[in-house]
């Protein structure tokens, strides 16, 4: 047919192509990365939900001194989980989910590289926030804090199966991470459209390439901490226990290898959706391009030689605390960089006061606090003093919440309307926006001046007498004022996704390829593959939009079918035209062999583990065992 | 669509006056001082670090009001500007990214480190100048207190004023650490390691301090008392803590040799040499009961013996039963071990 | 089921004249990278494992191995490592020898392969453990046993793996899904069995040639 041998693509064939069918079974089998996306964003904020609800506990038991609303051990349980959740399950999976639905979208491409290793990230992520959980079903949810110093976590010391829930789960969600974070390399690397070369890639992009380069690298240290601990506690291997010959310095050394560069993956994302919001809500172009992408880069390298300054107060000798402590002040400047560049941009352009903005500039100011606390803590001896206290609870919720938090939320007002095809209701957003920046800022900056007054963090309760009374109470209002904030954009986002203002293609008039499409876009996403020539190809190239770039400009169909352009690393030149997998049953069915493993290890029932290991081997060749034309031959 | 200046909410400054009334307030609410403020140092080690944090709150409350002043400018002059003046080239801007972000920051940070490293050398180098050691070992929930003369001791630890002393850390368990805010930095007590903190008192008095590493149950309410007396007395001091307890209660002391105290206490001078709790020798002398949690009341030690977990939920202090002669007579024994 | 063809299949793009395959050798293939950054990972793994074993070593006292074991034999360890590395050789010449359409030798490279990675887990499994067990040390005595176990261990675990891939391979091969244009399976493959025996000189210097320096 004509069509075939040209290669051109019709909306009918690409539709029949890619279509799912919708019912239980494409719910159980999709690859689909807008969906996936879609999943991880919903999930990831059910479990903000239930780290918040935590956190409220926490503020309500604190709120004045000896009050007794929890015990210890509750309390205890409360906060490990608090930031186990937020960190693992929250914040990481938010940000893969706006990185998995938006990205293929930006570049310019039909799917992820690898559709089924998508779903089976969402699929194990679930079910591992599900085995941490339930945790809580026996009353024994982690309770050593999130980050489970031995040997208060080994089993002379919590001998109950708290930790073994926490490390046999982390090792789980760490599957999933991973198995995201390589899928996000190689589709970004290899699937780019033709002339998009890495200086015109979108600078939300290079942030979640930088989290996926960050994961490969930082991630295994805390699966091997988590392994060498179930060791440990469970097969009396010796690590960390002085006993015999083990090192409990060993557990912070590997737990901050990883612990620290994690901060810097939720953050670099972050920064991006900030990136990708200032040029369009300043309607210019990104002024220092260049540096921001170097800076991303720079903070993901450095990020990787501060891990000591978790540690400064442990006994280390002076000469080693005062190089982490130089790298420490050091990985401030690519913060201060992206900072001043969005300054730039602001300052050049014009600013647009709409509700995704105003989280940004939110962010700016609490980034820029929680930035300005930071290299305090970089200098040795006021680390000293103030480390573990609640000094560095400001300053590291200054930096998360609101280097992280805010930005997602400006992601929401920004996106949910190319998701749902609607835009969320705007004076409700200001709401919203100005109850979390209000309620952010009487819960967290109080507790710098806390922890200056010697209030210790990881205690349940507070002595009378201390003079903290007062600052504790304004931090629990606060933290309602919040909560509430935080809800509004909830019920704000259910409402408009059936009663907003439709929202087109391109509502905010934006620069990057994700409002060439539909809102929502097609299965397909792209009608044709698009050249691009700029660095805002929306605003530089008029022939871009939901009707697809036509040959002459340099689009191609690829025939139609159920295929994908890869392309080179550097300049984006078409390699390869990839087939791609429809829906599979065995994304699912490994994470349920997977699930079994884990909870065969944890239950020490070895006939059951050996079966779900033989069943996780199935699975596996299930997964590779051919069907039809596909690119693993 | 995207509006381009029309309604709108307006940007008021009111963002950073929030942060700034927050300050105010927080400020007013009590200050910066307190029994464990970090900024109100006792002690030449904490001085030393106070010295450090005053000029960096400086630095970084100026900071902030630039960035803030600039973000805030910049939406504010956004109304009166179109969309072509927006779009127009800004030479101006990669120079201002590379002078703002690379080298007044980086001046700023890296002045910061050379002074913070010369204040960590010189704390590190009066650490080689302590006069005397006194031991202090970690439990769960308590610390225990050695002093150079051989005295055992707990919670309550005695020093001379205006002299360095060395503190000997370690733990008998799990990780904790030791921290008394007004006199100086926190050290961490590891397992297996032996860690060295100095400390000094400038004038006499009572200094708080808590545990500060995350230790279990009762973290929270682990705390620790520094007394600093004048040399003369803490010499004084130092040998009568050195010796057996002095004459108390007799009934008192029959109780507790018999029931389960001696099983986990000492006191020398009496049939009681358990080590699993803190020593009790000179109990009488100490200020607060169970690391703190309580001060030394004959009420509070009445109901410490007998439901320790009403005060301190999680302690290893066992309840003990007892008639209330008995009770009695053991309140007041403890009470005279001075 | 799949069967390879002789031709690399070219498809049209859409743009005039351009036609492309739609599957490609090394970098040009997704799954190649999605193999290049898992041996990453799991490198990050060892490098991790090993730091933490020279860690623990330096913090212990000036005796090691400690607790009076005796420094790791060799004989075994080294026949053990040049069965291990020779067994590169023939995986390597299969990758060779499809990338000229040579199915036979394919099959008879990787099954030699096979034959020596098995050997070498037969070796350490039932000679090397059961001896050190017996005599010198085991997981739980210290450390150094545990550390000892783990990595070994670890590096076992992999060459299993490496072990299922290649007779995934082979069973592919037999069923004739591999020809000149197509066999990016055994591309991969070949990676990971490279990679896990540079792991093994890693280990070997380590655990088996440092203490006795």
């Amino acid at each position: 047919m004509a069509t075939v041998i040209t290669g051109a693509a019709s909306p009918e064939r690409l539709e029949e192509a890619w279509h799912e069918t919708p019912g239980l079974g494409s719910f159980l089998t999709t690859v689909d990365h807008k969906r996936i996306g879609k999943r991880y964003l919903y999930t990831g904020l059910l479990f903000l939900v239930i780290g918040g609800i935590e956190s409220l506990v926490m503020r309500i038991q604190l709120t004045h001194s000896n009050l007794h609303v929890v015990d210890p051990e509750t309390y205890n349980q409360l906060f490990s989980m608090h930031g186990v959740t937020m960190m693992f399950l929250f914040a990481t999976p938010v940000l893969s989910g706006f990185g998995n639905y938006l990205v293929p979208l930006m570049i310019g491409a039909r799917d992820m590289a690898f559709p089924r290793l998508n779903a089976l990230g969402y699929w194990v992520f679930l079910a591992a926030g599900l085995f941490l959980y339930s945790s809580f079903v026996v009353h024994r949810l982690p309770d050593a804090g999130w980050f489970n110093y031995t040997p208060l976590s080994d089993s002379v010391y919590t001998p109950g199966p708290n930790i073994d829930f926490y490390a046999l789960g982390l090792i789980f969600v760490g599957i999933s991470t991973t198995a995201g974070s390589i899928n996000f390399i190689v589709t970004i690397l290899k699937m780019r459209a033709p002339g998009m070369s890495l200086d015109r890639m979108p600078i939300f992009v290079w942030g979640e390439l930088a989290m996926a380069l960050t994961v490969v690298f930082a991630l295994p240290a805390l699966t091997l901490a988590n392994v060498m601990l179930e060791l440990e506690r469970r097969a009396g291997f010796h690590f960390f226990a002085p006993a015999g010959g083990g090192q409990p310095l060993l557990w912070q050394h590997l737990f901050w290898i990883f612990g620290h560069p994690e901060v810097y993956l939720v953050v670099l994302p972050a920064l991006g959706i900030a990136s990708a919001i200032i040029p369009t809500f300043c309607r210019r172009p990104m002024i220092g391009y260049t540096y921001i992408v170097l800076a991303e880069m720079a903070i993901a390298v450095i990020g990787f030689g501060v891990w000591v300054h978790h540690m400064f107060a442990v006994g280390l000798p002076t000469i080693g605390l005062g190089f982490i402590s130089l790298t420490s002040f050091l990985v401030v400047i690519p913060s201060g960089v992206q900072i001043f560049a969005w300054l730039a941009t602001m300052w050049a352009g014009k600013p647009v006061l709409r509700t995704p903005m105003l989280f940004v500039i939110g962010f700016i100011i609490l980034f820029v606090i929680g930035g300005l606390s930071g290299p305090m803590l970089a200098a040795v001896p006021l680390d000293q003093q103030v480390t573990d206290s609640y000094f560095v609870v400001a300053h590291f919720h200054y930096v998360l919440v609101g280097g992280a938090m805010f930005p997602i939320f400006a992601g929401i007002y920004f996106w949910a309307p190319k998701m749902t095809g609607r835009l969320l209701h705007e004076g409700w957003g200001k709401v919203s926006f100005w109850l979390m920046f209000v309620g952010f800022n009487a819960l967290f900056f109080p507790m710098h001046i806390l922890g200056l007054r010697g209030q210790p963090r990881r205690t349940y309760t507070y002595q009378a007498g201390q003079g903290w009374d007062f600052l504790n109470l304004v931090e629990t209002i606060g933290a309602f004022v919040l909560a509430l904030g935080i809800l509004v954009t909830f019920v704000n986002w259910v409402w408009s996704a059936k009663r907003g203002e439709p929202a087109g293609h391109d509502p905010w008039r934006g620069e990057s390829l994700e409002w060439a499409t539909t809102s929502p876009p097609a299965e397909y996403n792209f009608e044709n593959i698009p050249t691009v020539r700029s660095r805002e190809p929306m605003w530089d190239q008029p022939e871009l939009g939901p009707h697809g770039q036509p040959p002459e400009a340099g689009g191609r169909g690829l025939g139609g079918g159920h295929n994908t352009l890869g392309t080179s690393l550097l300049e984006a030149e078409p390699e390869v035209v990839v087939p791609m997998p429809h829906e599979s049953p065995w994304p699912l069915l490994l994470t349920v062999a997977l699930a079994a493993v884990f909870v065969g290890l944890l239950i020490r029932e070895w006939v059951f583990w050996a079966v779900a290991a033989v069943a996780t081997a199935i699975s596996v060749a299930g997964w590779f065992w051919p069907r039809g034309e596909t690119q693993e031959t | 669509m995207v509006s381009t200046g029309r309604v709108g909410c307006r940007r008021r400054p009111a963002g950073s006056l929030t942060v700034a009334g927050a300050v105010g307030v927080a400020l007013a609410a009590g200050g910066c001082t307190g029994d464990s403020s970090v900024v109100s140092p006792k002690g030449p080690a904490a001085s030393s670090v106070a010295g450090l944090w005053w000029p960096m709150l400086v630095a970084a409350t100026a900071v902030f009001a630039f960035v803030t002043g600039m973000l805030l400018l910049a939406a504010a002059r956004g109304r009166r500007r179109t969309e072509e003046q927006a779009k127009g080239a800004a030479a101006w801007g990669e120079p201002f990214i590379v002078f703002a972000g690379v080298v007044v920051s980086g001046i700023i940070l890296v002045g910061f480190f050379v002074f913070s490293l010369g204040r960590m050398q010189a704390l590190a180098d009066a650490g080689h100048k302590t006069k005397l050691t006194v031991g202090v070992v970690g439990h769960d929930w308590w610390w225990e207190v050695r002093y150079p003369n051989g005295a055992v001791s707990a919670n309550e630890i005695h020093i001379p004023a205006g002299v360095k002393v060395e503190l000997a850390l370690t733990t008998d368990d799990v990780i904790h650490s030791f921290w008394v805010p007004r006199l100086g930095p926190k050290t961490d007590m590891i397992p297996g390691q032996r860690n060295r903190l100095w400390l000094e008192a400038s004038q006499p008095g009572t200094y708080r301090g808590q545990c500060a590493e995350f230790c279990g149950l009762q973290h929270a309410n682990m705390l620790i008392r520094v007394v600093a007396d004048t040399p003369a007395d803490f010499d004084a001091w130092m040998a009568r803590e050195a010796e057996p307890a002095a004459a108390s209660d007799a009934a008192g002391q029959r109780v507790f040799e018999t029931q389960t105290c001696a099983g986990c206490h000492t006191v020398r001078g009496a049939e009681a040499k358990g080590t699993i709790g803190p020593d009790l020798t000179h109990f009488g002398r100490r200020d607060t009961l169970g690391a703190g949690v309580r001060p030394r009341t004959p009420e509070n030690l009445a109901r410490w013996i007998t439901d320790p977990q009403s005060l301190k939920p999680g302690t290893t202090m066992p309840p003990t039963t007892l008639a209330p002669a008995d009770l009695n007579a053991l309140v007041a024994y403890l009470d005279g071990l001075r | 089921m799949t069967l390879a063809r002789e031709a690399p299949p070219l498809v049209p793009t859409g743009q005039p004249d351009e036609w492309l395959p739609t599957v490609g050798e090394g970098p040009t293939n997704f799954g190649w990278w999605g193999m290049v950054l898992f041996i990453a990972v799991e490198a990050t793994v060892f490098a991790l494992l090993l730091a933490s074993y020279f860690y623990l070593r330096f913090r212990s006292g000036p005796v090691w191995p400690p607790d009076g074991i005796e420094s790791p034999k060799l004989k075994l360890a080294l026949v053990m490592s040049a069965i291990l590395w020779s067994s590169s050789l023939p995986v390597h010449l299969a990758h060779g020898a499809i990338k000229r359409g040579e199915q036979r030798k394919l099959r008879t490279y990787l099954a030699l392969g096979f034959l020596l990675g098995a050997t070498f887990l037969l070796l350490q499994g039932a000679v090397e453990y059961p001896d050190i067990v017996r005599h010198e040390f085991t997981p739980r005595t210290d450390a150094y046993g545990s550390m000892f176990f783990t990595i070994t261990g670890l590096h076992g675990a992999h060459v299993v793996v490496g072990l299922l891939m290649n007779a995934w391979v082979q069973l592919r091969a037999w069923q004739g899904a591999f020809d000149r244009y197509r066999h990016v399976s055994v591309g991969n493959f070949v990676l990971y069995w490279h990679f896990v025996d540079v792991v093994w000189v890693f280990v070997l210097a380590t655990l088996y040639l440092s203490p006795h320096l």
